[in-house]
């Protein structure tokens, strides 16, 4: 079947100024992400997974080469257009969960959409629908500080989701959860992954993780060694 | 997002409460500060327009190129022509008849000879006739401490320590020995009809209040007095209109070449009053300024701490995909809600406490034994317009300011590093 490429990276290079010399984080990666994958960035501590993840997010950006997501190269954004793509096309997942700890779950998966400015009544329906994909319905009036490790990276999830974007970009997404947890949050978004076509992309070493994956690209020293397609 | 900015403000103690307190504490010395302050110049401007220069003063040019000596000997003559002119001329204004005069004050013995003797400041007023407002004026209600008010123009007040010092009390006799306007000596009888506080050092130490017609018959002075009062309508000075009466007095009355005509000053123009003014100008200015600063200081410290503690939440911010402006743009927002309610509360705090002076005040009598400085030694706050809104510029300057300041470092970040310190 014919797919359209989302993400293209070309001769990317990442340095970073470490005292007075330089530090090659990323050195000459060549990718392309079709629609819809769920691929994984896998690899030791230090080969450049978060790096390369935050350049495709636009956080960050190439020293060289280019890395073009839903058309646009990232490298030639204003910190304007790179929030609108951000705001618009991408949903982050963290290691560490990030929810705004004075807001309510609810508040919490609801602000994606304020940024869109979306009516009251689409946000309701959005909210619901995503809190209702992660099954955190029962829960919208809680704080983060008062819903466990996987509850939160559950709302987490939806507050990725919630404005349905075509990329996920998740770093290490279970590295504080159990076996129990992980698997839930990994059958989750792999519901998602095929019920909405969300493109999802996860930096990770951990094997509950790359058991799942569709795609395996392997970096090691900040090149791709190995990059796998998985058919189950 | 107005509303979801709001909820995290009141929700988030640490980013609320703390700038909220400093502000308010900020705002509120500021407020109490100008009505002290404006207390003070005002008790002295106050004061000085009752006690000596009036609104306005109408003197000899002789006299009032001497005034400092009181020189009672080139006195305005003809004052009740005078009067009855001015009151034409300015029907809405009062005019007074004062002397000053200072001499010896005797207490005799049942013998009559002196028993005891001191130097005497004083001042003669219209104490006893039927429409006298002097007595409202010069506050002397409240003063008296024994006996009553003179009824005859032989009666006289004098100060209680006064008093005390020449072991006199009501209804005894003094002798005040003095010169007359034309230098000739005078020794005059008369009874204490009761004693006063000042609350002035000065005045209290040696200070008599005499009827101006028992003043004027001991000195000689008939249908003549050394100034002439001048108080608008207003209860506070109002200088325009001072102004205006002093410009047009004196080109109607006064002949620059005759020393003995009369000649009008306003009190701005009294040489310290003059300072006074100025000076408060120049106090309300600094206390702004200085409280501006020190307040942007503090809040832009805790704009700081605040600001480091909330790189999570800044970093997610941007992730999501909201622009930085539009991040500082909505801390700048809270600020502003932050400086309104601090200041605010500070303002109402700082108008109670100076409601409380105000009404109350604090008698600083005691820390100023020596001082002669015509101030008085109740020192009470005034609670003037410009009180209600002062507060309100440092309190929204310097956090509006402090959160600008700390905010440039959302700025001066690189997203990525900033989102690097939210994965710590
Ligand atoms: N801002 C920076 N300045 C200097 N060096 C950096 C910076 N960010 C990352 N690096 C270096 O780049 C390399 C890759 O870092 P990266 O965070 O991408 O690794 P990773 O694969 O995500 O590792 P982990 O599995 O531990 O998360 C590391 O050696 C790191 O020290
Ligand atoms: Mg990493």
């Amino acid at each position: 079947m014919e797919q359209s490429s989302i993400i293209t990276i070309k001769e990317l290079i990442k340095r970073f100024p470490v005292g007075k010399g330089e530090f090659t984080a990323l050195n000459g990666i060549n990718l392309a992400f079709n629609t819809g994958e769920f691929a994984g960035i896998v690899g030791p501590s230090g080969s450049g997974k978060t790096t390369l993840l935050n350049i495709i997010g636009s956080l960050d950006t190439a020293t060289e080469g280019k890395a073009v997501v839903m058309g646009q190269s990232t490298g030639d954004l204003t910190t304007k257009s790179a929030a609108k793509l951000r705001r618009m096309h991408l949903g982050f997942i963290f290691q560490t969960y990030n929810l705004l700890p004075v807001y309510t779950v609810y508040e919490n998966v609801e602000f994606p959409l304020l940024l869109l400015k979306l009516s009251d009544s689409e946000r309701r329906k959005a909210v619901n629908d995503a809190l209702e994909w992660v099954g955190l319905t029962d829960k919208i009036k809680s704080r983060p500080a008062q819903l466990s490790g996987g509850e939160c990276q559950r709302v987490a999830i939806a507050r990725a989701m919630v404005k349905k974007p075509e990329i996920v970009l998740a770093d290490e997404p279970t590295a504080n959860l159990d076996a129990a947890n992980s698997h839930n949050i990994l059958k989750m978004m792999l519901k998602l992954n095929e019920e909405l076509k969300t493109t999802f992309i996860f930096a990770t070493h951990d094997d509950k993780v790359i058991k799942y994956l569709k795609r395996k690209i392997t970096l090691e020293d900040g090149k791709v060694v190995k990059d796998e397609f998985i058919t189950k | 997002m107005i509303r979801f900015l709001f909820k995290g403000l009141l929700r988030d103690r640490s980013r609320s409460l703390l700038p909220i307190l400093v502000v308010t504490a900020g705002v509120m010395l500021t407020v109490f500060a100008y009505c002290y302050i404006n207390g003070i110049l005002g008790d002295m401007i106050e004061f000085s327009a009752k006690y000596t220069s009036g609104h306005v003063k109408i003197m000899t040019r002789a006299y009032a190129e001497n005034k400092d000596q009181v020189p009672n000997d080139l006195a305005l003559i003809e004052v009740n022509d005078l009067i009855t002119n001015l009151e034409k001329d300015y029907p809405t204004m009062e005019f007074v008849q004062r002397i000053s005069f200072g001499g010896l004050l005797d207490s005799p013995d049942e013998n009559g000879e002196t028993k005891k003797q001191g130097i005497v400041a004083g001042i003669a007023v219209d104490l006893i006739s039927e429409n006298t407002k002097e007595i409202e004026r010069l506050n002397l209600d409240g003063a008296l401490r024994k006996g009553r008010f003179p009824e005859k123009s032989n009666e006289v007040l004098i100060s209680d320590e006064f008093a005390g010092k020449l072991e006199v009390g009501p209804g005894d006799k003094v002798t005040l020995i003095t010169s007359t306007m034309y230098g000739g000596m005078s020794i005059q009888n008369f009874t204490v009809a009761g004693t006063i506080e000042f609350g002035v050092q000065f005045m209290d130490r040696s200070g008599m209040i005499a009827d101006i017609s028992g003043i004027q018959n001991a000195m000689d002075m008939n249908d003549a007095c050394g100034e002439l009062l001048g108080f608008l309508n207003s209860p506070n000075y109002d200088d325009i209109e001072a102004m205006n009466v002093e410009t047009t007095f004196n080109n109607k009355y006064s002949d620059p070449n005759d020393e003995f005509s009369p000649v009008m000053n306003r009190l701005k123009n009294d040489s310290i009053m003059s300072g006074y003014f100025e000076y408060m100008d120049g106090a309300v200015g600094i206390l702004i300024t200085v409280f501006v600063l020190a307040m942007s200081i503090v809040l832009w410290n805790t704009g700081l701490i605040g600001g480091l503690r909330r790189y999570g939440e800044i970093g997610v911010r941007l992730a999501i995909g909201e622009e930085k402006g539009h991040i500082y743009r909505s801390m700048i927002f809270e600020s502003i809600f932050i400086g309104i309610i601090g200041s605010f509360l500070g303002t109402l705090i700082g108008l109670g406490f100076s409601y409380w002076l105000q009404e109350v005040g604090i008698d600083i009598g005691d820390m100023m034994k020596n001082s002669k400085m015509m101030m008085p030694s109740v020192f009470r706050a005034h609670i003037t317009t410009p009180a209600y809104y002062l507060g309100f510029i440092p309190g929204l300057f310097s956090v509006v300011l402090g959160t600008m300041l700390s905010g440039i470092g959302i700025y001066k970040r690189k997203t990525a590093q900033l989102f690097k310190e939210l994965e710590t």
